[in-house]
């Protein structure tokens, strides 16, 4: 059931995506920021949380969770360690996926070589 | 030539650009980033059923995501997916991986220093700066208003 | 005011008095460009886009190079007998053009038109003879889908999913010796292009920034010589692309020039628009110059066109004009080409 959930609220976050491609002069880059900047702003209203709960990996694995976590953690930080914590929660928050995304991005170019399109 | 009003020109020439298959980019992205959240959820619910709680399942996932991300784009699959996915490959953080994984292999040509690591954050740049900027704002001003 | 031009004809066009001859041409063009409606017209399709090099720079020169040995060695000359390369493609500071000229030791003029490049060139080229100032001249252009993307859009493994007004730039080099006697075919006019800038800012557009200075490069010939678009047994612009194309039609007919017998676009015709998923079709420098060195002249030598227009067209902006808020200008050069000197 709960991978139902996560099937359709993901494609639909990406479905609004698709929308904005298709009608906009944004590229997948605008894209990724305008969702990453949605979650931030939801999730520091507090309104995408509720849409975690419910949907699990249909709503974290979108850059939107990515902007939730940030947002969470920086208030998080904030109030458990003020000022400093303003600053610190939010890479806490997500430093495993940043992390990651460094240390792979660059193990793949030393791996790998780019091909071309067809 | 007489000069002609840019903006009717542009009204112009935009009805000679053909429409996208809407639909058809509707339900592949709905498709792609369906199966992509899925994934994420299997991975998660593997890592609780091994003892990890919430959090560590949580940061774990993003961990996984990200290599399955880099996977994919390193094997040159990722951007097939993309070409049929649109913001169904996009939006998922394994696309947010494919946006830094994708410079950081094209300029391995110009070194390993000032290609591989400098041009990794050419697309998803922005992504880090507003991001975590952002969140830094979001911080202070939850210290504001307490 | 004094006027001692007199060559001119008009305030864009020049007409050759010893219209200089075609003879010899050459065309190399990659695996996908090899899988198209003009596959049989190409002299050397490569197996893949790397031949053998380690960068797709490299790979763009090496093919600009060699194209430029064939063509010299198909007109019966050694490299030393051309008195000048006049070459160019969309890379920064034109690298391929000018490692491929390293090569060649030919004195090089390196020129920049962006997609206009092969009639820019063939323009000069034609003058140069014309004036009295050289005898053989080779006219050389290349581009590469993968330079192209890595400078101007996207690394080539970004998923990323194309506009339907985009246009895939071509992989591959062309090039044409003229020299200043011969059998023809012969240049008998150029019209060379003013910028026309009608305000696109959408990079993913170049058909609708580049279709206006088409449109003006051709009113000025057609007004300049007095000739009429049925002169010309064909019209083929560089890369307007299927976008391009159609506009440029439009806009020519409320002029009152009919283009739709004789006028098509090499974009158009380098590309299966169903098989092989170009979406507006090709561009590049090397757009215009395989279907001009491939096609266009092997047809000529075969009679089946006598007089033919080409007009490569370019757009002149560059990745950070963009960013920087500017919109795209065009241009377009034309020459004329034509199997009897009269």
């Amino acid at each position: 059931m709960e991978y139902i959930k996560a099937f359709v609220v993901g494609g639909i976050i990406c479905l609004i995506g698709q929308v904005i491609l298709d009608n906009t002069k944004f590229t997948p880059a605008h894209l990724l920021l305008t969702f990453l900047l949605s979650g931030v702003i939801l999730g520091a209203l507090g309104l995408y949380q509720p849409i975690v709960d419910f949907a699990g990996a249909g709503a974290s694995i979108p850059i939107s969770g990515f902007g939730n976590s940030l947002a969470k953690g920086a208030i998080k930080g904030a109030n458990e360690k003020g000022i400093i914590g303003a600053f610190t929660g939010g890479i806490e928050a997500t430093g495993a996926g940043v992390a990651a995304i460094i240390l792979f991005g660059y193990i793949m170019a030393v791996i790998f070589n780019p091909k071309t399109k067809d | 030539m007489d000069k002609f009003n840019k903006k009717d020109y542009k009204k112009y020439s935009d009805k000679k650009v053909p429409n996208p298959p809407y639909l058809k980019n509707m339900i592949m992205a709905f498709l792609v980033g369906g199966i992509f959240c899925t994934l994420g959820q299997i991975i998660t619910n593997i890592l609780k059923s091994n003892g990890l709680d919430n959090e560590m399942a949580a940061a774990g996932t993003s961990i996984s995501m990200v290599l399955i991300g880099a996977l994919l784009t390193g094997l040159g699959l990722y951007d097939k997916i993309g070409k049929v996915g649109g913001a169904g490959a996009a939006v998922p953080i394994t696309g947010f991986a494919n946006s830094i994984v994708a410079p950081a292999m094209e300029y391995k040509r110009e070194g390993f220093i000032f290609g591989v690591a400098a041009k990794m954050f050419t697309v998803a740049g922005p992504v880090l700066v507003y991001g975590i900027g952002g969140s830094v704002i979001v911080g202070l001003i939850t210290l504001l208003l307490r | 005011m004094i006027e001692l031009a007199l060559k001119k004809i008009g305030a864009q066009t020049r007409k050759m008095e010893n219209p200089p001859s075609i003879l010899s041409y050459y065309s190399i063009v990659g695996p996908k460009e090899g899988e198209g409606p003009l596959k049989d017209y190409f002299d050397l399709i490569l197996e893949d886009d790397l031949w053998g090099q380690e960068s797709w720079e490299k790979a763009e020169s090496k093919i600009q190079e060699e194209c430029v040995r064939y063509a010299i060695d198909k007109g019966g000359l050694s490299s030393e007998n051309i008195d000048y390369l006049i070459a160019g493609d969309l890379i920064n500071q034109i690298t391929p053009s000018s490692y491929s000229a390293r090569q060649l030791s030919i004195p090089y003029y390196g020129i920049f038109g962006a997609c206009s490049t092969m009639t820019q060139s063939l323009s000069l080229g034609a003058m140069l003879i014309d004036g009295g100032f050289a005898d053989y001249i080779a006219c050389a252009v290349s581009s590469h889908f993968s330079t192209a993307e890595r400078q101007f859009r996207f690394p080539l493994e970004y998923g990323n999913q194309r506009k339907m007004s985009a246009q895939w730039t071509v992989t591959g080099a062309g090039t044409t010796i003229l020299s200043s006697t011969g059998n023809g075919p012969y240049v008998k006019y150029i019209t060379t292009g003013k910028i026309i800038d009608p305000g696109i800012t959408d990079s993913a557009n170049m058909g609708s920034a580049m279709a206006p200075s088409a449109i003006d490069t051709l009113v000025n010939h057609f007004q300049d010589t007095g000739l009429d678009p049925s002169y010309y047994d064909l019209i083929l612009s560089g890369d307007l692309g299927y976008v391009g194309k159609d506009i440029l039609m439009d806009l020519m007919k409320k002029k009152g020039y009919d283009l739709s017998k004789n006028y098509t676009d090499c974009g158009v015709e380098i590309f299966d628009k169903f098989e092989q998923d170009t979406h507006a079709g090709g561009s590049g420098c090397a757009c215009s110059a395989v279907v001009y060195n491939g096609y266009v002249f092997k047809e000529m030598a075969k009679g089946k066109y006598n007089r033919v227009l080409l007009m490569s067209t370019g757009a002149l902006h560059s990745t950070m004009s963009t960013q920087q808020g500017e919109s795209i200008p065009g241009i377009a050069h034309a020459v004329s080409i034509e199997n009897t000197k009269e």
